[in-house]
């Protein structure tokens, strides 16, 4: 087991493209950190030039300690999982696991309970004669896991293991993937695009954009205080809705209601009366005004008339026009902070997320509750988040 | 069986029908031909004589010693050759694989060969090698006048390399295939798993590559068994260096014996039949899935 440490790591393709540019990051011992982005931002190739499969370009990757820049993959003492599993057709399950020992020359008997273990741990021993081929997508992803795990190494590297399972399977593999880290207490490095799975399975979680990482942070921590716009925009489903805001005196405007300032905003924004921002309110924070009950001094009720209703039986999505005469504004900072880079990104419509109880319907006003102390503010121009 | 069934079926018939006939008419009625010959005495000097004699013609190949020499030179041939093809083959398949700039030329020029005729091919060759005017022999560590031709294993050798030479762009190419299919994610797998570039090699290319591979072997084989050109120029066959196929064409072509020439084209036939069912054989035997999983 092992710490990694990158080092102000860069990564310069042939072409000069630079797909990950002065990544600093480090990974405690036994730690499960979480590498999420959207699809083509340079994961992969981080998690590849951890692996040593892709050279680094620039800065210092040290794993245990020690300088490994320029070690062969396999003298990392790592193991890997990976999208498409790269299971070798030609051997059976049995010699998939223990190829790695093999070729370390590790004594057969020793190889065979290894393998035998790990199969049984991962619901594979009446499988282990069998190939790849004739393996359901789960089973072999979990051939995938026990190659990896039999060979006890300093961490694991998984780059989406599970993004081409089917929904419900990904949901059950998420979690012996969590359990299994958890015994194991082995190092692992973990990508994804998927931000369900990067709240649900890590203890931090790193989010990248464009090459460039965003915020490293525990999944709670990101969810209540993303520093930008993409990381409050990618962080949460559905995704946080923005709108433009103007600040006056100890208010803010937004375009269907007013909210008071909390004393942390107003520091934040300075007292520029008048500032232009962008605000950010989680579907979540939004409630049916009938149905918030006590809480309702907590927040700002107003009036909006509904245009879809989603029900998906355990809670309710109501849409709502944000405006139009903010929308231009607002869609500019969002697709600068690279947010139409995520699906769904419309700035155009406002998605509260509602109890099931509630009487919204489609096409008629509803009263709304917003929490006001759950308000995020950004700054336009840049994206940032506005902090005191 | 269902209606539909039975009528796509008879749809797949018809529609393999014309080339199942094609087939017929250039193949099979002159294998069933040259059998019909080889049971008779047909010998165009002597017409009169013509008649039915049983199995002797194949009793009189099978009893010479020319017939077994030819054999041993061919089999020799094929497979030296078709084992230098193989290694080379595979070689340039790797690099043709692994080509980042200018695949497109490098992929081009190792074809050049393949698409020259053999018999220009062979007398290329055959004028590199020449005692006299040739330029190998002016090589340092080559005797000046050292006869190529005039003994049979040098000889062989020259053969060998036109022969080499001129397929193996043919071997490369479809081991390239073969090789193109295999994951590359594998070789990724595999040196996290800590193999060397020798142990991917033999361990994850050569494995997935054997469909590839026996194929390759099987055309390349077929081939070779059938040498003719490169010898007949080169020596005609003279320093004890005929193939069988030169044989046949001696008996059929030369001395008029269709009867004896049939026999010998039938045992090659018979040859060519058995080399390819073992290649089919070993084809159909627990074949790898493909290189993806
Ligand atoms: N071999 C390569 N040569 C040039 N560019 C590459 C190469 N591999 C990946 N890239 C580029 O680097 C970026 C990041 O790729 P990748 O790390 O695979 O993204 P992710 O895994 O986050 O989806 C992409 O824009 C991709 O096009
Ligand atoms: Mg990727």
């Amino acid at each position: 087991m092992a710490d990694i440490v990158l080092d102000h790591i860069t990564k310069k393709y042939g072409d000069g493209y630079e797909a990950v540019k002065s990544m600093d990051l480090e990974i405690k011992d036994g730690e499960f950190m979480i590498l999420v982005g959207p699809s083509g931002c340079g994961k992969s190739t981080a998690l590849n030039m951890i692996a040593g499969l892709e050279d680094i370009s620039d800065g210092e990757l040290k794993i245990g300690g020690e300088v490994v820049n320029s070690r062969a993959p396999k003298d990392r003492d790592i193991a890997m999982v990976f999208q498409n599993y790269a299971l070798y057709p030609h051997m059976t399950v049995r010699e998939n696991m223990g190829f790695a020992l093999k070729l370390a020359k590790v004594d057969q008997k020793e190889i065979d309970r290894k393998v035998e273990e790990a199969a049984e741990t991962l619901d594979l021993t009446e499988h282990l004669d069998r190939r790849p081929a004739n393996l359901s997508g789960g089973q072999r992803q979990r051939v995938a896991m026990g190659r990896a795990i039999v060979r006890e190494p300093k961490a694991f590297l998984m780059d989406e293991p599970l993004s081409n399972l089917d929904a419900k399977l990904r949901v059950q593999m998420r979690t012996e993937v969590a359990e299994l880290q958890d015994r194991l207490g082995t190092t692992t490095v973990y990508v994804t695009h998927d931000q369900t799975e990067a709240m649900t399975l890590g203890d931090r979680v790193a989010v990248m954009r464009s090459g460039i990482l965003q915020q490293v942070d525990t999944p709670g921590e990101l969810y209540n205080d993303p520093v930008n716009l993409f990381v409050a925009g990618f962080i949460g489903s559905p995704s946080m809705n923005f709108v433009h805001g103007k600040v006056s005196g100890n208010e803010i405007e937004l375009p269907f209601t007013t909210l008071p300032l909390t004393e942390d905003l107003r520091s934040a924004v300075g007292d520029s009366d008048g500032r232009e921002v962008i605000a950010g309110l989680r579907p979540e924070h939004f409630e049916d005004a009938e149905l918030v009950g006590d809480h309702l001094g907590a927040g700002v009720t107003f009036e909006a008339k509904i245009d879809l209703v989603e029900s998906m039986g355990s809670e309710l999505y109501a849409y709502f026009d944000a405006g139009s005469d903010q929308v231009d504004k607002v869609e500019q900072a969002a697709s600068e902070a690279g947010l139409d880079e995520l699906a769904g990104g419309d700035t155009n419509q406002i998605v509260a997320r509602l109890a099931p109880e509630s009487k919204a319907r489609r096409g008629e006003t509803l009263k709304l509750w917003v929490d006001q102390d759950r308000l995020l503010l950004f700054d336009p121009e840049t994206g940032e988040r506005l902090r005191a | 069986m269902t209606d539909r069934a039975r009528s796509e079926r008879r749809l797949g018939w018809l529609l393999c029908a014309p080339a199942a006939i094609a087939m017929l008419a250039v193949t099979a009625y002159p294998i069933g031909y040259a059998f019909v010959l080889s049971l008779q005495r047909v010998d165009l000097r002597f017409p009169e004589e013509s008649g039915f004699v049983g199995f002797d013609n194949y009793s009189a190949v099978l009893s010479s010693d020319l017939w077994w020499t030819d054999l041993f030179n061919t089999i020799f041939l094929s497979v030296i050759s078709v084992s230098i093809e193989l290694c080379l083959g595979m070689a340039i398949a790797l690099v043709m694989h692994r080509a980042i700039f200018g695949r497109g030329v490098v992929r081009t020029s190792v074809l050049i060969p393949y698409g020259i005729v053999t018999v220009v091919a062979a007398f290329s060759w055959q004028f590199a090698f020449a005692p006299d005017t040739g330029f190998v022999n002016q090589l340092p560590l080559i005797a000046d006048d050292k006869d190529w031709f005039g003994e049979r294993f040098s000889a062989f050798s020259v053969i060998i390399m036109a022969e080499v030479w001129k397929t193996t762009p043919f071997m490369a190419l479809l081991l390239l295939a073969g090789l193109t299919t295999i994951d590359d994610g594998l070789y990724s797998a595999a040196k996290v798993d800590g193999a060397s570039a020798w142990q991917r090699f033999t361990r994850i290319t050569l494995p997935l590559m054997k469909p590839a591979i026996l194929v390759a072997l099987l055309f390349r084989t077929l081939d070779a068994f059938r040498i003719f050109d490169t010898i007949f120029i080169m020596t005609g066959g003279a320093q004890d260096t005929q193939s069988v196929s030169i044989l046949g064409y001696q008996q059929l072509i030369s001395r008029l014996n269709l009867g004896l020439g049939s026999a010998v084209s039938v045992l090659i036939f018979l040859c060519v039949l058995v080399i390819a069912v073992i290649f089919v054989k070993g084809l159909g035997a627990r074949q790898p899935e493909s290189g993806r999983a």
